[in-house]
């Protein structure tokens, strides 16, 4: 029942044998051990288990591991490039109070790589809409719209002409690559 | 980073982890040989199981333990270990189920698959029994009877009077009554329960449980399986939200732990989002009569207050709901008399537990929306009458609590001013253009004083080992599930030592490693309770180095020692001193090798039966009703809160965002929907909380006060705001529209209709509905 299938994630290629009804978030986080991809719900309707697929995001708990062969999957765990050097949302997020228990983060996180990676400068009704799909049970959003606010200004700061590449003090990816998605090597 | 951390926005402790994705919840947890568990729970309301069997489910191959109710010790359990009669639940049931949901089997299976198509092949034989599902029908004579030892279905009466009720409603001008109806929500924490079992060999327990109570769990889990307390280590991991919802010892708890004993293999059990809002606890419904007398001028006389609460088919935290809402149901105005009767009353449906604000949402949704209704008809602005009755530091309930420091009345100016009240109000109801703007306050308490657990450990305990490396080590049971009491604490510690707070480590939340006691989070308890003993550990830590550096420098006796900045020195003379790390070496030393460790404890004493100290605030809601679909738009909440001293700047703003986001859910979209003991709406989908589209704007400003109960002056703040955002926006809704709600949540179908004329959609009380409580009855 089983079938063999080579998934590409965070840049690394992976062999897994599922059976076809599998999830892609049972695989991430089962198989391949890649836990910081959350399942609130597990019915597409909270955000929590959000992945990017080709850098654009995704429920994964609602796709099917199978139909994620081919493609160039992001999770939470891809998105800093070091200890010390986290995307500049996941900085954001640390330093504006946007995470409680966490549990919605990195699916928000995502979320909020992504809509910047297609609107660099989102306004405050773009980024409300651009995290409508994520529920978040704790902060009651302010300081998550605040983080995506400054993150947006991170990576503004960081396209400069002048600025330096992968700046250690804004911890953005060399690049920045605001998605974070399919960019490492 | 500062060594003076006290009143910063410090960002979390584990805001790293948890963005990365590397922070651990149970679930992301697996060990080898792990099995996974599954339970069957009951279809029915409530029922008499005739036959069970598991045969089938046993023999298919990867099912490693299949576990029914008389498997298990009859041990029942339940949070008011005080009063065992009050403990009426097990872990599976044994005869008969009480509510759609009840756990029947459990199944344990070497993967997810098996142990779901295992729990298809068991075979159960219900004969129904009829069920009641609202209070009239559990309270009415000759009603089914949910458990034999509470013949009239009414599980706990609790009563608080004060004053001479009869003579303050005598000398009232304006007396009014009125009925109030709240409904079941969820706590919806984003992070489904789960738990990990694992048996040594003898046959002790380690879990790894989603809680917010780790003692309270060993202790409980400890008795079900008939071991010692200490033969149950419980390690609380990072936990994705709880509000109350995970506090107790769980069916899953007990049946990973018995699975585990059992087969020597760890056990596994993750529940579904759909297990959680069809099975899972809630908030306490409840019918609410209040009867209020004023003077012509706005004066309080006096309060009669009844309360019906919708328990379901269990206890679980209902005692101390059935008190507290009396209790809350007394705070913020000066009562000269009050009477308070309360009933908790057994249902067939999922029993509702302790959530965020635990019984004041609902008392103070009464509460104030009475109070603006009596503004309405005295001809008084409702901050003016609220600011006439409003309590003062020194306050009591007599025999009840003392309100400590009380900065209620600066929050109701404070909150006039925020959001330009005075002019925006001054237009009738119904006058803005469907855009209107309405009040409510809250008061909530600093940690429970009350020892419901009947623990015989402190209610907080820390313990600080300083190194001459100068790190620190912190360990406490007190747990953070998310509102980011490690961080605070580590605050508290890293302020009174003078280290920076890298210079931390902490352990948390393990029964085996951290001292005793801690009772959890609930009661908004941790900042107070467990950082009041972090204080007294840091304390006696610092007495030892002051000694060390007084000796060194030979300082006169009256000369203070500071720690400051990674220095231990004297304040009179900051070069006769030395660095922290240097000072930790000298002890040790001193003491022929033993470390350094402080050790610190806190039990209330003496202070009533309700809390150390309370918060309060007020919050003005501004709305937007659309008179065509009935829809209400929250714009702007504007908030003044005393939760004495800040220590947290952005920690407290996110706690006061996080109770507006429940108390708009709470006021306008979320129900758990009822259809003959089902829950309808079991999906995120059809339950509808806030989302990033729908919350608004807030402001917020913190009223400080020092209240010398708590650490550096600190006071609640995560569960307080909750209480007063549904009555604030009740009231802005009135303002809007003209129409008056007393029942929750205002939905678009229910406000059209209201405004239509039709009060039977609008699920509005008719004022005759009972709320009479019974007299206690004699309990053999
Ligand atoms: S877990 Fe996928 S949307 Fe909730
Ligand atoms: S931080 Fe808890 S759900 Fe968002």
């Amino acid at each position: 029942m089983k079938q063999t299938i080579r998934l590409r994630v965070n840049g690394d290629a992976y062999e897994v044998a599922v059976p076809p009804w599998r999830t892609l978030n049972e695989v991430l986080r089962e198989d391949l051990r890649l836990t910081g991809t959350k399942r609130g719900c597990g019915d597409g309707d909270c955000g929590a288990c959000t992945v990017l697929l080709d850098g654009r995001s995704v429920t994964s708990c609602l796709m099917l591991a199978v139909e994620a062969v081919g493609h160039e999957v992001t999770t939470v765990e891809g998105l800093a490039t070091a200890r010390d050097a986290l995307h500049p949302v996941q900085a954001e997020f640390i330093a504006a109070g946007a995470i409680q228990c966490g549990y919605c983060t990195p699916g928000m996180e995502l979320s909020a790589a992504y809509l910047l990676s297609r609107n660099p400068a989102p306004t405050d009704d773009e980024i409300r809409r651009g995290l409508s799909g994520n529920l978040c049970r704790c902060t009651g959003y302010q300081k998550i719209f605040e983080a995506v606010r400054r993150a947006a200004d991170r990576l503004k700061e960081a396209a400069r002409p002048d600025a330096a590449a992968g700046d250690p003090a804004t911890g953005g990816p060399a690049g920045g690559d605001p998605s974070g998605g399919g960019a490492r090597p | 980073m500062t060594s003076r951390p006290i009143g910063k926005d410090v960002p979390r402790v584990d805001g790293w982890a948890k963005a990365t994705g590397s922070a651990l919840y149970t679930d992301d947890l697996s060990l080898p040989g792990m099995l996974h568990g599954a339970l069957l729970r009951s279809p029915v309301p409530h029922a008499r199981i005739a036959h069970l069997d598991t045969r089938r489910a046993a023999a298919l191959p990867g099912v490693k333990a299949v576990v029914v109710g008389s498997d298990l010790p009859a041990v029942r359990y339940g949070n008011w270990r005080l009063v065992p009669t009050t403990q009426d639940e097990l872990a599976l049931a044994r005869d008969k189920v009480r509510f759609v949901g009840d756990e029947v089997a459990a199944v344990a299976a070497v993967d997810r698959d098996t142990a779901e198509e295992a729990l298809a092949l068991i075979r159960v034989e219900y004969e129904p029994l009829p069920a009641v599902f609202d209070l009239d029908a559990a309270m009415a004579a000759g009603a089914p009877v949910l458990h034999e030892a509470t013949p009239d279905n009414v599980s706990v009466t609790r009563k608080i009077a004060f004053g001479d009720l009869e003579a303050g409603f005598g000398a009232s001008d304006y007396v009014r009554e009125d009925t109030f109806t709240v409904q079941a929500v969820s706590h919806a924490y984003l992070e489904p329960c789960a738990t990990l079992a694992q048996a040594d060999d003898l046959g002790r327990i380690t879990l790894t449980t989603s809680t917010q109570t780790p003692y309270i769990v060993q202790c409980l889990l400890a008795s079900t399986l008939g071991l010692r307390e200490n033969e149950v280590r419980v390690v609380k991991p990072a936990v994705g939200g709880g509000f109350g919802g995970k506090m107790e010892l769980r069916p899953w708890d007990v049946c990973a732990a018995f699975i585990a004993r059992r087969t020597g293999k760890p056990v596994k059990f993750t529940l579904s989002r759909e297990e959680e809002l069809a099975t899972g606890r809630r908030r306490h419904p409840m019918r609410l009569r209040s009867r209020v007398g004023f003077k012509r001028d706005g004066t309080l006389m006096a309060k009669d207050f009844q309360v019906l609460l919708e328990g379901g088919a269990y206890n679980s935290m209902g005692p101390t709901a059935t008190f507290l809402v009396g209790n809350f149901g007394a705070m913020l105005y000066r009562y000269p008399a009050y009477r308070y009767a309360g009933a908790h009353v057994y249902t067939n449906h999922a029993p509702a537990g302790a959530m965020r604000g635990f019984g004041a949402p609902q008392a103070l949704f009464a509460t104030e929306t009475q109070m603006n209704m009596a503004a309405e008809a005295l001809g008084i602005d409702p901050i003016e009458l609220r600011l006439k009755n409003a309590m003062r530091p020194g306050d009591e309930i007599p025999d009840v609590a003392t309100v400590g420091t009380c900065g209620f009345s600066e929050c109701l100016e404070r909150v006039a001013e925020m959001s330009g009240w005075r002019e925006k109000r001054s237009q009738g109801p119904g006058k803005g253009g469907g855009k209107g703007l309405g009040i409510g306050c809250y008061s909530f308490i600093t940690g429970g004083v009350f020892n419901w657990f009947n623990t015989p450990y402190p209610f907080s305990a820390a313990e600080v080992r300083a190194y001459a490396d100068g790190t620190v080590h912190l360990l406490t049971m007190a747990s953070d599930i998310g509102q980011g009491s490690d961080t605070v604490l580590q605050q508290i510690l890293a302020e009174e030592l003078g280290i920076r707070m890298q210079d931390i480590h902490m352990t948390a939340g393990d029964t085996a490693m951290t001292p005793k006691g801690d009772l959890g989070t609930w009661g908004s308890r941790v900042t107070l309770m467990a950082g009041n003993a972090v204080l007294e550990a840091a304390r006696q830590v610092k007495e030892e180095l002051a000694r060390m550096v007084s000796l060194r420098f030979d300082l006169n006796v009256v000369q203070e020692v500071e720690l400051k900045d990674g220095m231990v020195r004297s304040k009179f003379r900051p070069d006769r001193g030395i660095p922290f790390a240097e000072a930790v070496a000298m002890a040790q030393k001193a003491n022929r090798g033993k470390p350094v460790i402080g050790r610190g404890t806190y039990t209330p004493r003496d202070m009533g039966l309700v809390t150390p100290t309370f918060s309060f605030g007020a919050q003005v809601a501004e709305v937007d009703v659309d008179r065509e679909t009935g829809v209400t738009r929250v714009t702007k909440v504007y908030t003044a809160h005393d939760c004495g001293t800040v220590l947290n700047p952005m920690a407290v703003d996110g706690q006061v965002h996080g109770c507006i986001q429940m108390g708009m859910g709470y006021a306008l979209s979320e129900e758990l929907v009822m259809r003959d003991g089902k829950t309808v709406n079991a999906s995120f989908l059809d339950y509808k909380m806030p989302g990033a589209l729908d919350m608004p704007e807030c402001e917020a400003v913190c009223v400080e006060t020092h209240d010398p109960r708590g650490p550096f002056g600190a006071k609640e703040t995560g569960e307080g705001p909750i209480s007063a955002t549904a009555p604030a926006i009740a009231d802005a809704v009135w303002h809007a529209s003209g129409h008056r709600a007393t029942a929750l949540p205002i939905t678009a179908e229910k406000l059209l209709a209201a405004l239509d004329g039709d009060d039977s959609v609008a699920g509005e009380r008719r004022a005759e509905a009972s709320c009479a409580v019974p007299d206690p009855r004699p309990r053999g």
